[in-house]
């Protein structure tokens, strides 16, 4: 009987825990059962619960790749009760987490084409999962660019993969901080995210748009995106809203018609025209 | 409905009909008048407790099958290891008995959200181990309005039983499906033959008030008027009560309760009048202020669910006008939204 409890969790072990920047932190999670991490199956842009038990669960997405098996990685920000608690843990600890749920990102319909790919701040880890999908089937995609802007040179996340993006010939990197969040040495751009996008001016021929941060960048970028010519169909987002079953029927995530959790979280520019701005 | 038998039970015969649900191991839950707050509630009904069949419950009996807590998992701790223990599944047979047929048809919303795929083992499980007796209405009150929202004060939808009065000291009863006729063989020596009866001599009349149909046209159009919505909810004080007596509203949290040695998580109540029910870790809030929770409470009831699932998420039972502290009457505020001017 206990199998069909959607609310049990899988029980992880936290296998690395990295700090990214000032609250920020990324863990590596193995599945304690071997036969549950071997049938363990998502895809990108797919998110679950992360619990720390006694404390209460959490919503993230799943930021490693699918194309990566064996384990999942989920990057937070302390902020609340859980995501404190969750920060307090080591390497080994044990938490739950449930899931994959929500839609995905069609990468198999963007076979041939360009991918541009736009975050903010803490909201790369739910385009770093795409990031690393689409570099690992290389030969399927055109170019493949990246922009990640933060508040200050401390706040990028995954500064290591940034590198190794960097460093690559098969990706156009650029990276850039608010103005003052600049460190002497700062080789990247200065400037907030949709400035420096529309000085990149990038092609939107043939070209998917992956935008993720917080809601004033992105009601900020998605202007330049449409003055660039991207249509509304190619122009991906994810919505983050507050969550808490992720399985439709807590009621907390819907907007419109839709529940995020279940229709969501990823939607085109076109579907959230179609939508009541309540995210 | 799949099937409709029908007999006669006396008023007398009520309290022996109980007696024998109680003596088949069956929990009963039933309309009482509560000792320490006022009004009728449903709940457990011991075995000298008397039922009220005549006054309306403050809240539905909604809590038969979504408790206002439930724990939804266990577990303890072993050293640093977590221990998962069984999921304790509520399943011992009941029977809701005066029930109401708006309360009854409030079911279905409940099945909508609990029974959909993934289905919620503990919804299912309660709501599979329970029958429904309902009693039609002989009274109304001016917050009624279910014949408004395909419902009536007779409708037998979602009831295993329906049971209505037909003389002073009679009931028709109508076996509606396999559950309620599982009730009648438990003590048939109660029932006797129906024959032909005036099904509406002591059913109450509750006049139709708008058409939801109307509302929800008018729905779409009226959602950007923010000065609309902030008038119809200037009196809310976002306390939830209406979402808490309400028999649809099916909405919740998940909290987690330890100590050291294990704990559970647990399935509470909530709402989307609540201003943290939306809020974001950020401090974004999609809905900042109580207008937008309102629309969204009316939105979600009267147009999203139509919508999505082909019913409207409110069966007129009035318990929200009723029961709120401001006097947001739930009727004037959706007959204002039929007859906007936009």
């Amino acid at each position: 009987m206990t199998a069909e409890n959607v609310y049990q969790p899988y029980l992880m072990r936290i296998e690395r825990a990295i700090d990214e920047a000032p609250g920020i932190k990324t863990f590596r999670l193995l599945f304690e059962d071997e036969e549950s991490g071997k049938n363990f199956d998502f895809k990108a842009g797919q998110f679950g619960e992360y619990s720390v038990f006694g404390e209460g669960e959490s919503t993230f997405c799943i930021a490693s790749s699918p194309t990566r098996k064996g384990y999942i990685e989920c990057t937070f920000r302390q902020t609340g009760r859980v995501t404190a608690a969750l920060a307090g843990l080591n390497e080994g600890d044990t938490v739950g987490f449930r899931g994959p749920y929500g839609n995905v990102f069609p990468l198999d319909d963007w076979k041939g084409k360009n991918l541009l790919f736009i975050a903010g701040g803490i909201a790369l880890p739910p385009l770093r999962c795409v990031i690393w999908n689409a570099l690992d089937l290389r030969e399927n995609f055109e170019d493949v660019s990246i922009l990640y802007g933060a508040r200050s040179v401390a706040d990028l996340v995954y500064k290591y993969e940034l590198d190794e993006w960097d460093k690559r010939g098969d990706v156009r990197l650029t990276t850039t901080v608010d103005p003052g969040g600049q460190t002497a040495d700062w080789k990247g751009e200065v400037g907030f995210v949709p400035h420096v996008l529309e000085k990149m001016n990038p092609s939107s021929d043939n070209t998917i748009a992956l935008v993720c941060g917080p809601p004033i960048m992105i009601k900020l970028t998605l202007p330049v995106l449409a003055k660039l010519g991207f249509a509304p169909g190619d122009t991906f987002t994810t919505l983050e809203n507050r969550m808490k079953c992720g399985i439709g029927k807590c009621g907390r995530c819907n907007v419109g018609k839709y529940y995020v959790c279940v229709d969501g979280p990823v939607f085109t520019l076109e579907q959230l025209q179609g939508m009541p701005a309540e995210y | 409905m799949t099937m409709i038998d029908r007999k006669l039970l006396k008023k007398e015969s009520i309290q022996p009909l109980l007696n024998a649900l109680r003596e088949s191991g069956r929990r009963i839950i039933a309309p009482q008048r509560s000792g320490s707050a006022p009004g009728t509630w449903c709940r457990d009904l011991g075995p000298g407790d008397e039922v009220d069949l005549e006054q309306r419950t403050t809240v539905s009996p909604k809590s038969a099958f979504l408790p206002m807590v439930e724990e939804i998992l266990r577990y303890r701790n072993e050293g640093k290891r977590i221990v998962m223990e069984g999921s304790r599944v509520q399943a011992q047979p009941t029977v809701v008995f005066g029930s109401r047929p708006c309360d009854t048809r409030a079911l279905h919303a409940l099945d909508a959200v609990f029974l959909h795929v993934p289905g919620d083992l503990f919804f299912r499980e309660r709501r599979a181990a329970t029958t429904v007796v309902t009693f039609s209405c002989e009274s109304a009150d001016p917050d009624c309005f279910c014949t408004s929202v395909s419902g009536g004060p007779r409708d037998a939808e979602g009831s295993d039983l329906l049971l209505t009065r037909v003389a002073d000291d009679r009931f028709l009863v109508e076996v509606c499906t396999e559950k309620g006729k599982q009730v009648v063989e438990l003590a048939p020596h109660l029932f006797e033959p129906a024959g032909d009866v005036d099904t509406e001599a002591f059913v109450a009349t509750v006049p139709v008030r708008f058409s939801p149909v109307e509302v929800r046209k008018r729905l779409q159009d009226l959602f950007n008027d923010e000065e609309f919505w902030r008038e119809q909810s200037l009196a809310c004080l976002g306390c939830s009560t209406c979402a808490f007596v309400c028999p649809n509203c099916s909405c919740f949290d998940i909290q987690d309760e330890a100590d050291l040695k294990g704990g559970s998580r647990l399935r509470c109540w909530d709402s989307c009048g609540q201003k943290l029910f939306t809020l974001h870790a950020s401090g974004h809030n999609p809905r900042s202020v109580q207008s937008q929770r309102w629309r969204q409470r009316i939105m979600h009831k009267f147009s999203y669910l139509p919508e999505k699932e082909g019913m409207v998420g409110c069966v007129g039972c009035g318990r929200c006008s009723r029961a709120c502290p401001a006097d947001m009457n739930l009727l004037e505020r959706l007959t204002a939204i039929a007859e906007a001017r936009i």
